[in-house]
């Protein structure tokens, strides 16, 4: 299973084995990683599962739909080139070792 | 005595208090208490990404088995609960077996309205994880599918059957889809796009009978189906309360703090009647949104930092293409601005009542619905030609 290493907003770092096609949003919901509320439950309509993808990683992910790139214009934290909604991206393999981080708020 | 919470009911409201006591230290025990046998889930999309098949069983658990052990959370699963009794503080199980608290959580939702005109044992409702297991299985077989009530659960439901090519009928009682909540111009998105796409829209049609495989309408319509599925309203799980002597009126009467009428008693969620600030009025709510922002309320004051309730209710509904965001509450309005392309299905409606921005409700434009949320709790009204220029953008006005 592909790795996903999460670092919460003090700092906090976690390294978590992912399921193949589970969201980086379920992998922090999942794995208790704090910071990640994901109120609408991985709909794409709320906006609280806000990242910051390590940058060597951006071109990896899949393509960002219209909806989710308006919805980053809203987010709480301020949207930086590598932000994402949590729930958009799935993991695979390519994506192992992937670095996210989490936003002061969300 | 040290402090000890039981929390009734695993839905969104009863999972966030769990989780809400212990991000803000909490370090007595606690006891979180569901009657159905599966892990706490999320309920939005079982209507949607459930039933559809994008999403599976575990992607839609709140947290894994793991997170209850972690966390010294005492999940029950598979537990009714008989009776409560106040005074003792004692929650009484259907099995005998007596739990005591000092501080008790409500988020005991709510049940689904059932048609009760001959035949209709035979139609299914979606409330549960068990409730859409049992419709995906006759929707794998179904041909014909007729659903009774054109409200989001009933619409939701019909799109995800027209996109599993069955032939869907809706039969709504009412003069447009939605009406309760819906004005006219977004209603009509809606009709259009299930017709467009081939379902029945069957309006100002009440429900007669229920045949075998027909739903007979008093107006003589008959309309064939190999199974029927009903959306037509909720009533709130009150009666453990009730018999408890706890005030309830359309749910359990809570204050700005989630308390009940016994003051270490607190109801949260679909359950709950509360005054709303931004209706200006008490009524119940049946969003996540609601029941999440109440849980944390009613942990605030269970752990004595009291912040009352003052959340900007949202919702959502998705159907097809279609993605409807909906932020405030738009009952009471006397008039709307549009912004945006209603041909392009891309638009908001903003409501006003005396020229204070109300509500907003964003097809397909969910940065117009983040801004919503924020100018509504800034109470900030945007003037009509602010709204109508797309040029303008909004968030400029929160400053």
């Amino acid at each position: 299973m592909p790795k996903v290493i999460y670092i919460e907003n003090n700092g906090t770092e976690h390294q978590v084995d992912l399921p193949l096609g589970a969201t980086l949003m379920e992998g922090a919901v999942q794995n208790d990683i704090k910071g990640i509320v994901a109120e609408c439950g991985g709909s794409c309509m709320c906006a609280t599962c806000h990242i910051y993808v390590d940058e060597q990683f951006m071109g990896l992910l899949p393509d960002m739909e219209e909806e989710e790139n308006e919805m980053l214009e809203g987010a709480t934290s301020e949207r930086m080139s590598n932000s994402r909604l949590g729930c958009q991206v799935r993991i695979s393999n390519k994506l192992d070792g992937v670095i996210v981080r989490i936003p002061e708020k969300q | 005595m040290s402090a000890k919470v039981v929390i009734i009911g695993a839905g969104h409201g009863g999972l966030q208090a769990a989780a809400s006591l212990r991000e803000e230290g909490f370090e007595g025990e606690m006891v979180l208490i569901s009657e159905e046998n599966d892990l706490p889930y999320q309920k939005p999309p079982l209507s949607k990404g459930y039933l559809q098949g994008k999403q599976s069983e575990e992607a839609i658990l709140f947290r894994s088995s793991h997170f209850f052990q972690n966390h010294q959370i005492d999940l029950r699963l598979g537990v009714n609960i008989a009776q409560l009794d106040t005074v003792g503080q004692l929650v009484i199980t259907k099995e005998g077996e007596t739990i005591d608290y000092t501080h008790l959580i409500l988020a005991t939702g709510a049940t689904n309205r059932k048609l009760t005109m001959e035949g209709a044992a035979d139609v299914l409702y979606l409330r549960t994880l068990a409730d859409a297991k049992a419709i995906a299985h006759r929707l794998e077989t179904a041909r014909k599918v007729a659903i009774i009530g054109g409200g989001f659960i009933g619409l939701e439901l019909a799109a995800l059957a027209q996109e599993k090519d069955k032939e869907v009928s809706v039969i709504e009682a009412q003069s447009r889809l939605m009406e309760r909540v819906l004005p006219a111009v977004i209603s009509d998105v809606f009709q259009k796009t299930h017709e467009q796409n081939g379902v029945q829209v069957h309006l100002n049609t009440l429900t007669k009978s229920i045949d075998n495989h027909c739903v007979m309408s008093k107006d003589g319509k008959k309309i064939e189906a190999d199974l029927i599925l009903a959306g037509i309203g909720v009533i709130p799980e009150t009666s453990l309360a009730e018999e408890a002597g706890i005030a309830c009126e359309n749910g359990i009467l809570v204050n700005e703090f989630q308390q009940t009428s016994v003051a270490n008693i607190y109801a949260i969620g679909d359950c709950a009647n509360h005054y709303n600030a931004f209706a200006q009025k008490r009524l119940r709510l049946e969003s996540v949104q609601n029941a999440v922002d109440q849980a944390k309320t009613a942990v605030n004051h269970v752990l004595g930092k009291a912040q009352p309730y003052h959340a900007v209710p949202w919702f959502w509904t998705n159907q097809y293409h279609l993605k409807l965001q909906m932020a405030g509450i738009s009952a009471g309005f006397d008039r709307y601005v549009l912004r945006g392309d209603v041909d392009a299905d891309k638009f908001s409606v903003y409501y006003f009542q005396e020229n204070r921005l109300i509500a907003v409700d964003s097809l397909n434009r969910p940065a117009d619905h983040l801004n919503a949320r924020k100018l509504l709790a800034a109470q900030i009204s945007p003037t009509d030609a602010q709204i109508g220029d797309l040029n303008v953008n909004l968030n400029q006005l929160l400053g």
